[in-house]
């Protein structure tokens, strides 16, 4: 093992059960291609994709039949070959029971693939933009579960990448899919980040993995020894949570931070999980896109806790089935860790490229809803927040709606880890407050935008019209005044000052409905009618007198 | 098939409010052995008392604010403010002292407040503060350990302090006069004031000083000094307010003392008499009304040490540690305010 020297990050949980061995002694599984496949459109941080075929389509496996429509989004592919039967909402995986735009495959068992790319060779000879764009249309995302489309992290414009850091962390209790990975594929792991190095140009990848992993490490160790590649090194972390938090992670194998706010590129570095690095390899190397992952299927609820390779789109229903089905005892299905995952309302949604684990609860497994005590402010939350946050003064100012006051304190830099959540001994649902804090402020910060450019939008409009309106009056006066009736001239002034009288009205009446509008959306939570709303309608009034001076111009000819 | 939904993290730590109030009840029991070896049986009347009026004033405050009874009434608060008091209090006091200061600490500076969490004030320090103030006299009558230690031939029975306690019946043998006496402090403070030097004031009653500061006191202190090293250790309270509080203490004795040895006490006396321990490790460290962050109860422990110590030597009272607490309750949020730490990856000079 390489030793190498670690830091530390404020707060963290040491003691917290772990069962990782309920799924790794195991071996993988496959799943089977199940009837119907519902693939959803959104799978990914940005824009969802655009569905690329129609219902009764024939679609065989790896063929894009979801296009991307932004830089940051990704495509979205067959996972087995079929027919389509329908597109539009379904229930997917998310909290509350979200729906989303899917498109459902009815399977042919064929399993058969469409043609791919030919296998590269040397990865070498490609250039940076060519792998950045093999990356992207292989629909590869954070597979940590952050789904962050990952060609969008090989930058492009010169900025320097030193150091790829590996997310092997796998601090969430239960799962062991990245462990089981490395220990099976350790050739692809590598390759991928081989690949990922050439593309960054950066000098040396850490692969950062905590120390409940040792036969993941000695794999990857094995063959990195093997290959005889220098510049890889696979660093073992002590096992505390969250330290595949990405910032955490950075800290401990380099001592430095991210800055607040900002991204590890700022300080020359990217991180990707070690399932995405394996992605890499099967999309650049083999041309394969992401049409499956490796999925822990674990707790005290199911039967046959194991990992196991699933395609994606494969009802959650039927996994289970193939892991021997829940216990008698069985109470909740979660999708993702025990600390962050996110509760399932039912099991027949679809398996999407974030889940890399399914937890079935058994009764008294996992917490289930809290009776609550009163915040004694003692302090436990603050000394366990791995960004050094106060959660408890967040809460109390969330609870009180003070959201100005939670910013103040750092709200976004919350990683959601769920360490306050987990020490509180009045069992206050710490981290469900600063969500609710974060979606209040979002949304409000979103609605002001809305309103500054809805208003901008109108203003803009009345401007155009008033503008279009002085010239055709304008041009009219001309026209006559041209004919050369002497008498026609005060004739046309007249009516084009009447028509400037009446559309100066009308701009009047739009501009004080818009800062009425403004002040209404504004004057609930935010500084009623203050300077600012002042500032943000100076700039939009700018085209309305500029018209209306060009109006007068006209009229004075 | 429907599931119920809940929200993460999915497991929970083992603490509970009620776990982490039953050790600070833990933390107190080398000072009530203790305090009872030297003081006697009155010690544990107090503390039973005490304990028996805030769980009937919790009780009918938490009934008339229709809470949850058994919730709250197990939460322990109620209980760690009793033994609190009750160890705070001159030992062989007529049962209606606890009650009254256990009603004011209870019902007035915490349920009047919003209860439990929401207390700007200690309770107990409310509670031993308004018994001071109003009941002076009652206040000052220490048991001396003269008579009731394991020294003395003349300790009262159980079923003897009961008589004292409920029916004010004192033995014929004895007398209330014999039975109490100043505190070490009190005396003191008041030889100090006649013009007297530090060492001849101890030189004059060597029975009364004890070992270093105190006959019974300064073992007392010890203990709980001990009880207060066991909740740092098991993580209920951190050493920043203990080490801050009994630090500044140290420092200012030391300079006055290095000053004028003549007139200052010095800071091994000042540590481990009166209540600086149960202050330092019981008192100011209550969570609810301290400061949050590490450096803020740094701060805290400081501001509690140093009124302490003023209080002492320049003030009326001879032990100031209830008043030093309360007005370092009072500035706790504006500390918290100025000592919120500098988060992971903060700007660099924010710090």
């Amino acid at each position: 093992m390489t030793t190498q020297k670690l830091w530390k990050y404020h707060g963290g949980l040491k003691s917290i059960p772990h069962r990782k061995s309920l799924s790794n002694s195991a071996s993988v599984r496959t799943a089977v291609v199940p009837r119907y496949i519902v693939i959803p459109l959104h799978q990914h941080i940005g824009k969802p994709a655009i569905p690329m075929v129609s219902v009764g389509d024939k679609v065989l496996k790896g063929q894009k039949i979801g296009r991307a429509v932004e830089f940051v989004s990704a495509p979205i592919h067959a996972s087995t070959s079929g027919k389509v039967i329908a597109i539009g909402d379904r229930p997917v995986p998310a909290s509350g029971g979200a729906m989303g735009e899917c498109i459902v495959i009815e399977t042919d068992g064929k399993d058969e693939w469409i043609e791919l790319d030919p296998p590269v060779k040397d990865f070498h000879t490609l250039d940076q933009a060519t792998i950045q764009e093999k990356i992207r249309l292989a629909g590869i995302v954070g597979l940590g579960g952050a789904t962050f489309p990952s060609h969008v992290k090989i930058p492009g414009g010169g900025a320097k990448v030193d150091k790829l850091i590996i997310n092997a962390a796998e601090c969430e209790p239960y799962i062991t899919c990245d462990d089981m990975l490395m220990r099976d594929r350790p050739h692809d792991v590598i390759s991928g980040i081989q690949v990922m190095l050439h593309s960054l140009q950066a000098k040396e990848c850490l692969i950062g993995l905590e120390d409940n992993k040792p036969e993941a490490a000695q794999a990857l160790e094995k063959y990195i020894a093997k290959e005889n590649i220098t510049n890889i090194k696979v660093v073992i972390t002590p096992t505390v949570y969250p330290t595949g938090g990405e910032k955490q992670l950075i800290k401990i194998l380099t001592g430095k931070e991210v800055p607040s706010g900002g991204l590890p590129l700022n300080i020359g570095m990217v991180v990707h999980n070690v399932g995405t690095a394996a992605a890499i390899h099967d999309a650049i190397i083999l041309g394969k896109p992401i049409i499956s992952r490796l999925v822990t299927v674990s707790g005290a609820g199911i039967n046959e806790p194991c990992n196991i390779e699933v395609l994606i789109g494969t009802p959650i229903k039927e996994i289970v089935e193939q892991c021997g089905g829940y216990t008698d005892d069985f109470e909740y299905l979660i999708a993702g860790g025990p600390m962050m995952g996110g509760a399932l309302m039912n099991d027949e949604v679809p398996l999407v490229k974030r889940i890399n684990a399914i937890l079935c609860g058994a009764k008294g497994e996992f917490a289930g809803p809290q009776d609550s005590m009163p915040c004694v402010r003692c302090g436990s939350c603050a000394n366990a927040c791995p960004t050094t946050l106060l959660p408890q003064q967040l809460y109390w100012y969330a609870r009180s709606g003070e959201m100005d006051k939670c910013n103040d304190l750092s709200l976004f830099d919350c990683i959601e880890c769920g360490c306050c959540s987990f020490v509180c001994p009045s069992k206050i649902p710490l981290v469900q407050c600063i969500t609710f804090a974060k979606n209040s402020v979002r949304n409000e910060r979103e609605e002001q935008r809305k309103a500054t450019r809805s208003s901008a939008r109108g203003e803009r409009k009345q401007a155009r019209l008033a503008k279009e309106a002085a010239e055709k009056a304008a041009k009219k006066a001309a026209k006559k005044a041209a004919g050369g009736t002497a008498k026609a001239k005060p004739a046309a002034k007249a009516t084009a000052s009447a028509q400037l009288e009446a559309m100066n009205q009308e701009m009047k009446d739009a501009m004080a409905k818009a800062r009425e509008q403004l002040q209404e959306m504004w004057g609930a939570k935010c500084s009623p009618a203050s300077a600012s709303s002042d500032v943000a309608i100076e700039p939009t009034t700018a085209p309305v007198k500029e018209a209306l001076a060009k109006a007068k111009e006209l009229l004075k000819k | 098939m429907a599931f119920q939904m809940i929200a993460a993290p999915h497991l929970r730590g083992p603490n509970t409010t009620s776990k982490y109030m039953f050790k600070v009840v833990y933390g107190l029991i080398p000072g009530i052995i203790a305090a009872t070896y030297f003081f006697g049986w009155g010690v544990l009347t107090n503390i039973a008392i005490a304990i028996t009026a805030a769980l009937f004033f919790e009780t009918i405050a938490l009934k008339l604010r229709r809470h949850a009874l058994p919730k709250y009434l197990c939460d322990g608060s109620a209980i760690v403010t009793a033994t609190l008091l009750g160890i705070a209090i001159p030992q062989l006091s007529a049962w209606w002292l606890p009650v009254v200061g256990v009603f004011m600490a209870i019902v007035i500076a915490k349920h009047l407040y919003g209860g439990l969490g929401y207390n700007p004030f200690n309770p107990a320090a409310i509670g031993y503060v308004v018994l001071l103030i109003s009941f002076p006299k009652e206040m000052s009558q220490w048991v001396s350990p003269d008579w009731l230690g394991p020294v003395s031939p003349d300790k009262l029975s159980f079923a003897q302090t009961l008589g004292v306690v409920f029916l004010d019946k004192i033995p014929d043998t004895t007398s209330l006069d014999l039975l109490t006496h100043a505190s070490p402090l009190d005396y003191l403070k008041g030889q100090l004031k006649l013009g007297l030097d530090v060492s001849a004031i101890v030189k004059s009653d060597p029975e009364m000083w004890g070992t270093f500061s105190g006959k019974g006191w300064e073992w007392v202190n010890i203990a709980l000094l001990f009880g207060g090293i066991y909740m740092i250790w098991k993580k209920v309270i951190t050493w920043h307010i203990p080490v801050g509080m009994l630090g500044s203490m140290i420092v200012l004795a030391s300079i006055v003392y290095a000053i004028n040895p003549e007139t200052a006490v010095n800071p091994l006396i000042h540590i481990t008499s009166g209540g600086v321990m149960l202050g330092a490790f019981f008192i100011a460290t209550d969570p609810v009304t301290s400061c949050t962050s590490t450096k803020g109860r740094l701060i805290f422990g400081i501001g509690a040490g140093s009124l302490t110590y003023i209080i002492r030597t320049w003030g009326g009272y001879p032990d100031g540690i209830a008043f030093a607490v309360l007005l370092m309750n009072l500035s706790a949020p504006y500390i918290d305010r100025f000592t919120v730490p500098a988060i992971y990856g903060a700007k660099k000079g924010a710090k």
